[in-house]
């Protein structure tokens, strides 16, 4: 019982991270339909600011629970410069241009953040834990966690309910939603399609750094982490089915029961849990969970 | 005519000269050109390619000015200077592979000095022969390199991971005998399983009723340990083994130590060493830390320890870790190899793997024997140390220095068998 319980909590929180980092993925393909794999990037970006900025607040004296506002401030501040360079420098060139060839424009983006990231930082790590450990830690069972998981699982629901919201009962969500639905349609029926690409990709920018930046305090931020995070990020995405977000938060809860569960019970079998879990979906729904339904154009 | 023919005839003997000089060893003038692979990105950077890099870049300007103590004193490579061409070792082993590939067929590099990753080391090994350039691995761990295969032209300057599992099982078996369980965490590739394969058979044999409780394998740069940590916990070990490296090393440290796990179960990690600067705070006192040879904190006081430790504390804020030890032996180990060749009247790549295989050396981590491997693997004794805070800074205590024929299976016999066997020391 308390190895199943230890499953469930290990699987949430596991979940909730893995939610943060593919979240800002599946909102750009569901609008824009780009494979943005310059989501890693962005990732690594607001781990590093997050982590520089913060080590810098309580490296002056500060007080360290400011910390979280300085972590959430570097992504705001990541998605609001790249998103923007990015979005208005590069990809609006390529709008109506193959998939494909978006994929590599934004895996270009990629290599060159990833250097980016190596010239202003270096190869050294950074380290910011003192934000994992100062909210204390809570016990279940025989097992200790740290309450900052709780701002992991707090962060994953704010952002799922608040994009859900913002999508079905806002006017902008309603609008950006037609441009889901007919981006053609949509400009012609006078919504600046423009405009939603430019906000949905800033929008999708920061969540990809907020995702860097909540995971700072936890691992050691170093060249690299941006790649192996969007693997992961796309696997989520592609369970859900590209571009739907309650595909996203549940395949995101799927892959982190079953990796926790691997870990528990067969821990042989953690390495490839996410990927038999991406097999046994796309053998049963071959465009994931969530597939959204797609109006055949004539 | 007379004329004409005795000016074709010193061409020609000038040319041939031009040529066995180039074939027998390299004119004064020209260096000799040494590709350095270490990691200069991702995660092993920062604790392994880097102060490699920063080593070996020393080493090479200090070598150049002939600065180095006795028995290397002459400049550069007898008396030819040397010249680095750095590779990062980033990127996977088929990368390396076509890098290897690039740096001797189109660098035209002499030598090729490098891979810290087991699964490089295995990669390269093949290719490096195929190209019948002399290739020195300086830091990898598996012993499957020179175990499971025969190079001539592939030498490794370091001793194997077979001694990290013997010497760690003998360190904590001697500081707690009463030991009852025991778990492990060390990642999923080449170095990871077969450091926990060689520790949980030199547990079986020294200390066979101690009971395995758990064995997690998190893939190489998961960077997240929530379900590991909360198994390691609930398997309520006496002592938890860890091969961990890099960043991984570092993640583990970080999401562990607030979890309390450190207070349920003591530590060992077997490639700790290159950490205890990094790690302050998330390091327990009482961490059991190995250093694959008497190197970094374990060096024992000799001029070219000095020496090392001197010209890496003037690039960098740190004294040298192991990996920087690892470079020196292996810059070190060639340098000699060559200049006992040259001796002997040539140093062509034939003359100086005959001086090589077999060789011993002084390095600033003692004496190194290139005996395992038909002479191409290196061993030496190692030491193993515990860590404890002083004023807010990591040290270790209470050190042990083991000798090689306790630590290292002798020629012809394979680590895992050696072990099962009973580890009986051999003649060296």
């Amino acid at each position: 019982m308390a190895q199943l319980l230890a499953v469930l909590i290990d699987g949430l929180i596991y979940s909730s991270w893995l939610f943060i980092i593919a979240v800002g993925l599946t909102l750009i393909y569901g609008v824009m339909k780009i494979l943005n794999i310059a989501h890693g990037s962005l990732y690594a970006l607001g781990a590093y600011s997050a982590a520089s900025l913060a080590g810098f607040w309580i490296k002056q004296g500060y007080p360290p629970m400011g910390s979280y506002a300085v972590m959430l401030f570097a992504a705001i501040l990541v998605g609001l410069i790249a998103g923007p360079v990015i979005e208005r420098g590069l990809l609006r060139f390529m709008y109506g241009k193959d998939e494909i060839v978006l994929v590599l424009v934004t895996y270009a983006v990629f290599l060159i953040l990833e250097d980016f990231v190596k010239l202003v930082w270096g190869v050294d790590p950074y380290f910011i834990s003192q934000p994992y450990g100062l909210l204390g830690s809570f016990v279940i069972g025989d097992l200790t966690y740290p309450n900052y998981n709780l701002v992991l699982f707090g962060a994953a629901v704010i952002i799922g309910v608040v994009l859900a919201w913002v999508l079905t009962k806002t006017r902008q969500g309603k609008m950006l939603l037609a441009v889901i639905h007919d981006r053609e349609m949509s400009g012609a029926m006078g919504i600046n399609v423009g405009r939603v690409y430019f906000i949905t990709f800033t929008v999708g920018a920061m969540l990809g750094a907020l995702g860097g930046a909540l995971t700072a305090p936890m691992i050691s931020v170093q060249p690299g982490i941006g790649a192996e995070t969007i693997v992961l990020a796309f696997a989520v995405v592609v369970i859900g089915g590209l571009g739907s977000l309650p595909g996203a938060a549940l395949a995101a809860l799927l892959v982190g029961i079953v990796r926790a569960a691997a870990v528990h019970y067969r821990p042989e079998l953690d390495l490839f849990s996410i990927y038999l879990v991406m097999a046994f979906v796309l053998i049963v729904r071959p465009k994931g969970l969530f597939s959204v339904q797609e109006a055949r154009k004539i | 005519m007379n004329r004409r023919i005795s000016k074709i005839l010193l061409s020609g003997a000038a040319l041939i000269a031009t040529a066995l000089v180039s074939a027998n060893g390299h004119a004064q003038d020209k260096p000799i050109r040494i590709g350095l692979v270490t990691f200069l990105s991702g995660p092993a950077a920062g604790p392994f390619g880097v102060p490699a890099k920063i080593a070996a870049e020393a080493i090479v300007d200090s070598l150049n000015a002939g600065k180095v103590p006795a028995p290397y004193a002459t400049k550069g490579f007898g008396g030819t200077p040397l010249e680095l061409v750095i590779i990062d070792e980033a990127g996977g082993a088929t990368k390396q592979v076509a890098e290897l590939r690039n740096l001797v067929q189109r660098q035209e590099v002499d030598f090729v000095i490098g891979y810290i990753g087991s699964g490089d080391c295995l990669a390269v090994a093949p290719v490096a022969e195929e190209l019948q350039k002399i290739t020195v691995l300086f830091d990898c761990g598996t012993p499957r390199v020179f175990e499971d295969a025969s190079y001539k032209y592939v030498f490794r300057t370091r001793p194997h991971a077979t001694m990290d599992a013997v010497a760690g099982a003998m360190y904590l078996l001697e500081s707690r005998p009463g030991l009852k369980s025991y778990g492990g965490i060390n990642q999923n590739y080449a170095y990871g399983q077969d450091s926990w394969a060689d520790f949980t058979a030199v547990m079986e044999t020294l200390k066979p009723e101690a009971v395995v409780t758990t064995s997690q394998m998190p893939k190489f740069g998961a960077g997240q340990y929530g379900p590991e940590i909360s198994v390691l916990l609930q398997s309520n070990s006496d002592v938890i083994h860890s091969s961990l490296w890099g960043g991984d090393l570092e993640a583990f440290m970080l999401q562990a130590t607030p979890r309390n796990l450190f207070t349920r179960s003591q530590l060992i990690l077997v490639a700790g060493e290159p950490y205890l600067h990094r790690l302050t705070g998330s390091i327990p006192d009482g961490t059991i830390i190995g250093a694959r040879g008497p190197s970094g904190v374990y060096a024992q006081k000799s001029a070219l320890n000095d020496w090392l430790r001197q010209i890496y504390k003037e690039r960098a804020e740190n004294y040298p870790n192991y990996p920087a030890y690892s470079v020196a032996q292996a810059f070190l180990g060639l340098k000699s190899a060559y200049e006992k060749a040259k001796a002997k009247g040539a140093s062509g790549t034939e003359e100086i793997i005959k001086a090589f295989e077999y060789e011993t050396f002084d390095s600033p981590s003692g004496k190194v024997m290139m005996k395992l491997g038909k002479g191409h693997q290196a061993v030496t004794g190692t030491a193993y140390g515990a860590t404890r805070t002083v004023n807010g800074q990591i040290t270790v205590g209470n050190v042990k220095y083991y000798s090689v024929e306790r630590v290292q299976p002798p020629e012809g016999v394979k680590s895992i068998d050696w072990i099962k066997a009973g580890m009986k020391p051999g003649k060296w």
